[in-house]
């Protein structure tokens, strides 16, 4: 065993290897540095622990006053008034209609975009559309919300089509809110699209069929994962959207049975209540933030849907 | 009715017969389907038009020097956005300064340092992807419930609007990060430990030098998506009357999207005009960033 002890080395220990690969003296600025790195990532689990604790506390408060029962199944929302009435119904109704409306708009608009994005267009073609995209995925939400305001509400629908409508409709906010969010889908869905292997659809041409078919029976299938996660996306961030249902979509928290009657929407209510001063700890300070759990709740939830589908696209190719 | 759609039916059937001899991508079915593909782009970039166009004809009127340099006034043709535009300037700037190096250190450890078998580092990757997602109203609650737990009085000062945006923008900046990191080809970094460098310096002399232009691109969209928001702010009080020009982080303030969404909520059309002229201004602010950012990416990006 000694014959084998390199020059100057250390003995060789059977079992142990002869020369390590640790560095010879401990470079504690180097730990210090890693360590630094590693709490800046843990930042963000504090974020989300903040989130939690930021809500549930005011919320607790809240749910000594009112019942869940109450607040998650009434039909009347009146926390201003003097008979105070705290049933989330009408709130949540107004953000089922915009949201409901927005997805019927962003869902054909962003796959058709992202189908011809992905297989039709050219290179030279995407390279002008993509930026493009991105300039209305970067348009601020409170222009939306006047355009929808002014354009679609007071001129498209009372002037131009003289329809039976106020100042306010949850249909004009769920339209604009439904372009907003065309891109969102677009591009989630034509990274799932594209990430299709091209012999897939060498192999759908090979059997005769034409581009569409192959897009529609090979590409869309195998891409439907990534394809919901998308759409689940858009459901998120149709649900949690505030600056456009707070200007266009009206302030008065009535359930809605009509997609031209307007409606307060549940981040609505937040914007709207956030601008009156009300006190910490106060009754009415307390019902932002059991609004705005309930909010969290329901988005954190299709995220998570999203997120998985997400996985899933990634990890078959 | 029925005869109808059976005429339509053999009408589509036969298109395909014939469809199929010319290579089957003229059949009626398949050029419908482009039609339909097209619709949704045009419909799309119409909408995108029609904003674009409508808001010019509103606020350009307004589109003149007094826009910028006059402060808010109960009346409509004296009124500007200066404080507003400045105070944007001020939330952003320290917005960028509290958000960046966090969230390219919080990268550098997810991409390069974290064992992605351990249960932890798994936690923390879901939870930056879901954190992306979370409304942005709901950041401004985190922004009110830690001033509120301070003891802070005054919402209304631009590190409590820098916090609560910089919360929005974090996660945007470590994800843009990760994956400039990960573009940055393996055998850079193993060149670099070949030659003796520690992790560390790998990281810092090779790995992030090499994505600078991926960061800068993901921290400009991030920020940008920052200056048009407007639903944390209004929860932290920035809808207030502001005739000074914010000097300080404790400073009050407002910003170019909640001047913008104050005089949309006043009845006056004058009142209208100046929000759509703003409108404009803040357009073009954030059409230059994004350029920007595209320039940058267009320009500085490797190809490995």
């Amino acid at each position: 065993m000694s014959t084998l002890t390199p020059v100057g080395g250390p003995a060789l220990v059977p079992g142990r290897p002869a020369v390590s690969l640790r560095s010879t003296r401990p470079r504690h600025g180097e730990a210090f540095m890693r360590l630094l790195l590693r709490f800046a990532a843990i930042v963000t689990i504090i974020i989300t622990a903040g989130i939690l604790i930021a809500l549930l506390v005011p919320s607790v408060e809240f749910f000594r006053t009112v019942s869940v029962f109450e607040f998650l199944f009434g039909d009347r929302w009146a926390p201003r008034f003097a008979d105070a009435s705290f049933g989330v119904w009408p709130l949540v109704t107004a953000t089922a209609w915009t949201s409901g409306i927005a997805l019927l708009v962003a869902i054909p608009l962003g796959l058709g975009a992202a189908v011809f994005l992905s297989e039709y267009a050219r290179p030279g073609l995407r390279k002008v559309l993509k930026p493009v995209l991105e300039i209305l995925a970067g348009i601020p939400t409170v222009v939306f919300g006047l355009f929808a305001l002014q354009f679609v509400q007071a001129t498209l629908f009372r002037d131009w089509f003289d329809l039976d409508t106020g100042a306010f409709s949850v249909l004009a906010a769920g339209l604009v809110m439904g372009v907003m969010i065309v891109p969102t889908i677009a591009s989630i869905s034509e990274d799932a699209m594209s990430a299709v292997p091209l012999s897939m659809r060498q192999g759908s041409a090979a059997l005769g069929a034409n581009r569409m078919q192959t897009t529609v029976r090979v590409v869309f299938p195998a891409a439907l994962s990534g394809i919901i996660a998308a759409i689940v996306l858009g459901v998120s961030r149709a649900v949690g959207e505030t600056m456009i249902v707070a200007i266009a979509a009206g302030g008065q928290a009535r359930i809605v049975t009509g997609p031209l009657e307007q409606g307060q929407t549940m981040t609505g209510f937040i914007a709207n209540a956030a601008l009156g001063d009300s006190r910490v700890g106060s009754l009415e300070y307390d019902t932002l933030f059991a609004v705005g759990l309930l909010l969290f709740l329901v988005t954190l939830l299709f995220n998570f849907i999203s997120i998985r589908f997400v996985r899933r696209f990634r990890e078959i190719y | 009715m029925t005869l109808l759609t059976t005429g339509l039916g053999a009408h589509i059937r036969s298109a395909s017969i014939r469809g199929k001899v010319q290579g089957g991508e003229h059949s009626a079915r398949s050029v419908l389907f482009l039609i339909a593909l097209w619709l949704c782009l045009f419909v799309a970039f119409g909408v995108l038009l029609t904003l674009i166009i409508t808001t010019l004809i509103d606020g350009s009127s307004r589109l003149d020097s007094r826009l910028v340099t006059e402060y808010p006034a109960s009346a409509p043709e004296r009124a500007g956005f200066r404080p507003a535009i400045l105070g944007s300037i001020w939330v952003i700037g320290v917005t960028a300064v509290l958000t960046i190096p966090l969230g390219v250190a919080a990268a550098v450890h997810l991409e390069e340092f974290a064992d992605r078998t351990k249960w932890f580092n798994r936690v923390i990757e879901l939870n930056v992807q879901n954190l992306a997602a979370v409304p942005s109203i709901v950041y401004g609650l985190l922004a009110l419930g830690f001033l509120a737990l301070l003891g802070v009085q005054n919402k209304n000062i631009v590190i409590g609007g820098a916090l609560a945006l910089g919360l929005l923008v974090l996660p945007v900046i470590i994800i843009s990060t990760r994956e400039a990191l990960r573009a940055v080809p393996l055998e850079i970094r193993q060149g670099s430990l070949a030659l003796g460098a520690t992790p560390l310096q790998t990281v810092w002399r090779q790995t992030l030098p090499a994505s600078i232009p991926g960061i800068a691109t993901g921290a400009i969209l991030g920020l940008s998506r920052a200056l048009g928001e407007a639903a944390p702010l209004l929860i932290l009080g920035a809808l207030v009357f502001v005739s000074f020009d914010p000097n300080g982080l404790l400073s009050g303030y407002t910003t170019m999207p909640i001047q913008i969404f104050n005089w949309t909520s006043r009845p006056q059309a004058e009142f209208h005009e100046l929000a759509s002229a703003g409108s404009i201004l803040l357009l073009l602010i954030l059409l230059a960033m994004n350029g920007l950012a595209i320039f940058i990416r267009n320009r500085y990006q490797q190809r490995w």
